[in-house]
């Protein structure tokens, strides 16, 4: 059923007259139900026609600047002198069928001077199945989709306009549109595609889904049409760091809320004039959003760094903990790149041994998202076989809140250690007896001198919670230890030169120096355990 | 991708060496004091934040500290290396001895981060333990020639465990 009433019929014939397209029409006099948009172009027009009476005998002719004008048939059918007509005024063409029936020029309506054809051909089908073209050529994986539009600036301009012009003639009718009843057109466009995109793609749309579709129009031919704001309210508009036009979409609409009617009639014709070209396609891109995949590490050799380690372009050691797991998980979900974050890390030359350290990979822009748990433990059991220095558990995908369980974990959680340690002096089982003894040792470090170059100068109080020792010979032993968070155990053993006190060196009397060093366990619960 | 590690700068950190006269035999240090002129004083130094922000400059002659001994000589320890001062150890005020007792490890002055851009060259002019002694012997056989003023001789070690390297200036 047409959606228009006898009241509608004023607003309808003047914007239909002044370049607006029948969607548009439908906004500006408040039609919000889906179902009118829906329907094919050519078939709105003919029923707004016919709906505006607009008799057969007349024409109704955009051109592109002056505005339209009627011109009876009669005189075209009156032949040379019509036509002689026609062109001495120098107006618009008429196409005349052979068998005298009129097509109308307005059957290809010339672009609209509102959506500047957001709403004709840009929301059809043909338009729609495009955009799904490249959707499914681009390789993702998807069981839902959001779909964001993003319109030229100047529309917002034209907009108002629009309502400017609508406003004044529903003011002669008294008739209580208000501008929220008019239906923004944005909401529009989704109320149409997103049944085309669903039914082409063959997955809903959903606000909440991570694989969003966007699709970017630009008029190039009226950028210019929002730089007039700019002298009327300039602080709209200051320009930021780093956008390239200050004529943002957000900035125009604020603009247009401050300027006076007044002010902005004289500057923007009232109706907007119709344009030559419909909008451009900027781009059409899709992209998902990151994925979570979470577990513990264990690291076998004192060669490895956590993460690459490349100085001046030139890479210092081989491969790194990061890089084994995230490689293999990159190629996987077929991801654009990767963040690796663990609940603290460990020195190139420390094993870490027990449980493990729990880690968390942030996959971006992933291709591939779904898979089974039982595919997520072959993967887990892909790269531990494909390397003997790092083993992985409890691999899982979590969600992006979870993450900040590890971290809590960094500086909340006691870590336990091995260490091997050497002393100068002959020592004898008794003589460090005295270390299992002591509990909740505070120790107060300076940054070590290893780190001070990119670490703050500060005195950091940590506390050594237990300690258990076992003698190897005259001059090593091992030292267990469990500590506060953010304890330097190796500065612990050798002192840094006197700037970690007390230090085992101190406690016994002796120089020491520390050999060797494993984490025993990282004291976080988080990810959950899986049994393999 | 992923990031890299960061650049290692080294970091030095100064104290006598074994030819120095205040480490010699029978010396007893009374008292050191980081007030190198009326208006500097090296406790005064604070450094904030990751780059060390209000460290005070050293260049090679920059003095650090006076030892001032018991029998009323007194040394000037300097830098010998240009960098910014990070701390000095304040436990050489209440516990001099150490300086002499270790001067290798709790024993230090100063802990100096050069530029970034210096650290190569400043490393590779300082002396190997084998350079270090060939220095001294030559020292030796030049100070029977003739009578030397005692200046302080201070040294600089970079704390790369197990070949410390010296430069004498």
């Amino acid at each position: 059923m047409f959606p228009l009433t006898e009241e509608n019929k004023h607003v309808a014939q003047l914007l239909l007259s002044t370049g607006t397209c029948p969607r548009c029409i439908f906004r500006f006099c408040g039609v919000d139900f889906h179902a009118p948009y829906k329907l094919p172009y050519k078939e709105l027009l003919n029923e707004l026609q016919k709906f505006l009476e607009i008799e057969k005998d007349e024409l109704v002719l955009e051109v592109p600047n002056p505005p339209p004008k009627k011109i009876r048939l009669q005189e075209l059918e009156d032949g040379i002198d019509g036509i002689d007509n026609l062109s001495q005024n120098g107006e618009g063409r008429v196409s005349v069928i052979e068998d005298g029936s009129i097509a109308s020029k307005s059957s290809n309506l010339n672009v609209c001077n509102v959506c500047l054809g957001i709403l004709q051909e840009f929301c059809e089908k043909e338009f729609i199945k495009k955009v799904c073209q490249k959707v499914e050529a681009s390789g993702f994986e998807f069981t839902n989709l959001v779909f964001s539009v993003s319109f030229p600036p100047q529309l917002s301009v034209r907009e108002h306009a629009a309502w400017l012009l609508v406003k004044q003639e529903m003011g002669k009718q008294s008739l209580s549109l208000g501008r929220n009843d008019i239906v923004q057109l944005k909401e529009a466009y989704k109320w149409i595609t997103h049944p085309l995109f669903s039914e082409e793609l063959g997955v809903p749309i959903d606000g909440k889904s991570l694989f969003e579709v966007s699709v970017v129009f630009a008029h190039p031919e009226t950028v210019e049409d929002c730089h007039f704001l700019r002298a009327i309210c300039p602080d709209c508009f200051k320009p930021a760091k780093n956008k390239q036009s200050v004529f943002t979409r957000m900035a125009v609409m604020k603009a247009l809320t401050k300027i006076k009617e007044e002010d902005f009639r004289k500057q923007f014709p009232c109706p907007p004039n119709s344009p030559k070209a419909v909008c451009t396609v900027l781009e059409i891109e899709c992209a998902h959003g990151a994925v979570f995949v979470a577990g513990r590490y264990n690291k076998y050799s004192r060669n490895l760094p956590q993460t690459p380690w490349i100085i001046d372009g030139e890479r210092k050691l081989e491969s790194s903990v990061e890089e084994l797991i995230s490689d293999h998980l990159l190629a996987v979900f077929k991801a654009e790149s990767f963040n690796f974050s663990s609940s603290g890390r460990e020195d190139v030359d420390v094993r870490t041994l027990g449980n493990g350290r729990p880690f968390a990979i942030e996959l971006v822009n992933p291709h591939r998202v779904h898979f089974t748990s039982q595919e997520i433990k072959e993967l887990q059991q892909k790269i531990n076989n494909s390397s003997n220095k790092i083993q992985v558990r409890d691999l899982q995908l979590v969600t992006r809140e979870a993450i900040g369980h590890m971290k809590e974990g960094e500086e909340e959680k006691t870590k336990s250690y091995s260490a091997l340690i050497w002393t100068n002096k002959v020592i004898q089982k008794k003589d460090i007896e005295f270390l299992n003894d002591i509990k909740d040792l505070k120790i107060d470090q300076k940054t070590p001198l290893r780190v001070l170059h990119r670490r703050p100068l500060a005195v950091r109080t940590r506390i050594i919670h237990s300690m258990e020792t076992r003698y190897v010979d005259e001059h090593h032993f091992h030292l267990y230890l469990k500590t506060q968070a953010g304890t330097y155990i190796k500065e612990f053993v050798h002192g840094d030169f006197g700037r970690t006190k007390p230090n085992i060196g101190s406690l016994m009397n002796v120089t020491a120096d520390i050999l060797e060093l494993d984490v025993e366990s990282v004291d976080v619960d988080w990810p959950p355990a899986l049994d393999d | 991708m992923s990031k890299a590690n960061p650049v290692r700068t080294t970091v030095y950190y100064s104290t006598p060496t074994e030819s120095h006269p205040v480490l010699q035999s029978g010396k007893t240090i009374k008292s050191v004091s980081y007030q190198i002129s009326t208006n500097c004083s090296r406790l005064q130094n604070k450094v904030s934040g990751k780059f060390k922000r209000g460290a005070q400059f050293l260049t090679e002659l920059a003095p650090l500290c006076k030892i001032y001994c018991s029998d009323g000589e007194e040394y000037t320890v300097s830098s010998c290396v240009r960098g910014r001062l990070m701390e000095v150890n304040e436990n050489i005020l209440h516990e001099p001895s150490i300086l002499q007792e270790k001067p290798s490890t709790e024993g230090y002055i100063a802990v100096v981060l050069p530029k970034f851009e210096e650290s190569k060259s400043i490393t590779e002019g300082l002396l190997t333990q084998q350079q270090y002694e060939e220095v001294l012997v030559k020292r030796i056989h030049a100070a029977t020639a003739t009578s030397r003023a005692s200046r302080g001789i201070t040294t600089t070690t970079a704390p790369t465990p197990p070949q410390p390297a010296r430069s004498v200036c």
